[in-house]
């Protein structure tokens, strides 16, 4: 089920990309900026260390430790940075570069997140999401934090 | 025997007792910040079929097992919480609009000059990513100016590598006439709709 619903979002990215883009990694959806203390990138069930200059896909966990902190820009501009201590999930990404149609879903499962939005939002009032484990949280712009489980 | 029984179901009921109350105690908060220029923002908070929407500086919600509840924060509360993620944000993306000569790929004398200010840019980043965005005034079909669009971003792409930025950090794309800087007419020649962006970050 699960392998299922990620090749499908993988080939929903794919399909998009394939329309406008011409880029080295069409399965890239956004890159850490800046990185401090430990941060690691869970993927397919295997964490890494996230150096600054990562690039990120959707299913991606980024998680810091009590010492850290990550800074990210995703592809459409959107803005995500965490404090120590917390876990982010990429659940959901699609952005046609043509149109500025898309959709990006985030879930914050413990921690502190700052979020500037970009231009998914921009373009579709609520096509962008913050999932916490109590809410959701609709994204119409631009600057906010949330934080959860504290 | 039955005492023990007993002992060892209220030692259950306390364990279940403490994950309940444990589920309840963690929430989260959500503050809306100021906008640099002003620009009306919101985010809307819901939990189940309960919402709020914060769409002023600094309106803030708490969410527990109860919903969402409105409150006002304060600039010193947001950064006691979150002074570590509002300083590992990354830079906010530099913009730079070159504008090309009417139907072709290439640059207005004027545009040509910009070129050194979007390198030095990109310099300045730790790990930049670029994007190049092509548009087209309204003369001609959509699928013309579509192409159009992407050849030119795509001239300015190949132009940056040549000039040593990595090909795997320059992104090219087209946006053909459907961002006009200029709003005007279909079939009109716009010098300034005929522009390429670029996003460095």
């Amino acid at each position: 089920m699960s392998t299922a619903l990620m090749s499908c979002r993988n080939a929903l990215v794919l399909a998009v990309l394939a329309g406008g883009v011409v880029a080295a990694h069409a399965a890239d959806i956004g890159q850490v900026k800046i990185a401090k203390g430990q941060v690691t990138i869970e993927r397919q069930g295997k964490a890494m260390p996230a150096a600054v200059g990562a690039r990120l896909q959707v299913a991606d966990v980024v998680r810091t430790g009590a010492d850290g902190s990550v800074g990210i820009t995703m592809d459409d501009d959107s803005l995500l940075s965490a404090g120590p201590n917390s876990a982010l999930s990429l659940d959901n990404y699609a952005f046609d570069t043509t149109t500025n149609q898309g959709r990006l879903d985030t879930s914050l499962n413990k921690g502190t997140l700052s979020v500037i939005s970009g231009r998914i939002a921009k373009q579709t009032p609520d096509a962008m999401t913050v999932r916490t484990p109590n809410a959701i949280l609709g994204v119409r712009g631009t600057e906010f934090v949330v934080s959860a489980n504290d | 025997m039955t005492d023990l029984l007993a002992r060892l179901r209220f030692v259950a009921a306390l364990a279940v007792l403490g994950a309940v109350l444990g589920a309840c105690a963690s929430g989260g908060t959500v503050v809306l910040l100021p906008e640099k220029d002003g620009r009306q923002t919101a985010v809307s908070v819901r939990q189940g079929d309960k919402e709020v929407v914060l769409d002023q500086p600094y309106a803030a919600a708490r969410t527990n097992a109860q919903g969402p509840r409105a409150y006002v924060a304060s600039p010193q509360d947001v950064n006691a919480q979150f002074g570590p993620a509002l300083a590992a944000q990354p830079a906010r993306s530099a913009r730079f609009t070159l504008y090309f000569v009417e139907g072709k790929d290439e640059f207005t004398d004027e545009s040509r000059k910009l070129i050194d200010g979007v390198l030095a840019e990109i310099a300045r980043r730790p790990v930049p990513d670029v994007m190049v965005v092509g548009h087209t005034d309204t003369v001609g079909s959509e699928s013309a100016n579509d192409a159009l669009s992407r050849q030119r971003a795509e001239v300015v792409r190949k132009g940056l590598i040549a000039r040593g930025i990595a090909p795997e950090d320059v992104v090219a794309i087209g946006r053909g006439k459907r961002n006009l800087l200029v709003p005007t007419a279909d079939g009109v020649a716009e010098p300034r709709n005929r522009r390429v962006e670029i996003l460095v970050r």
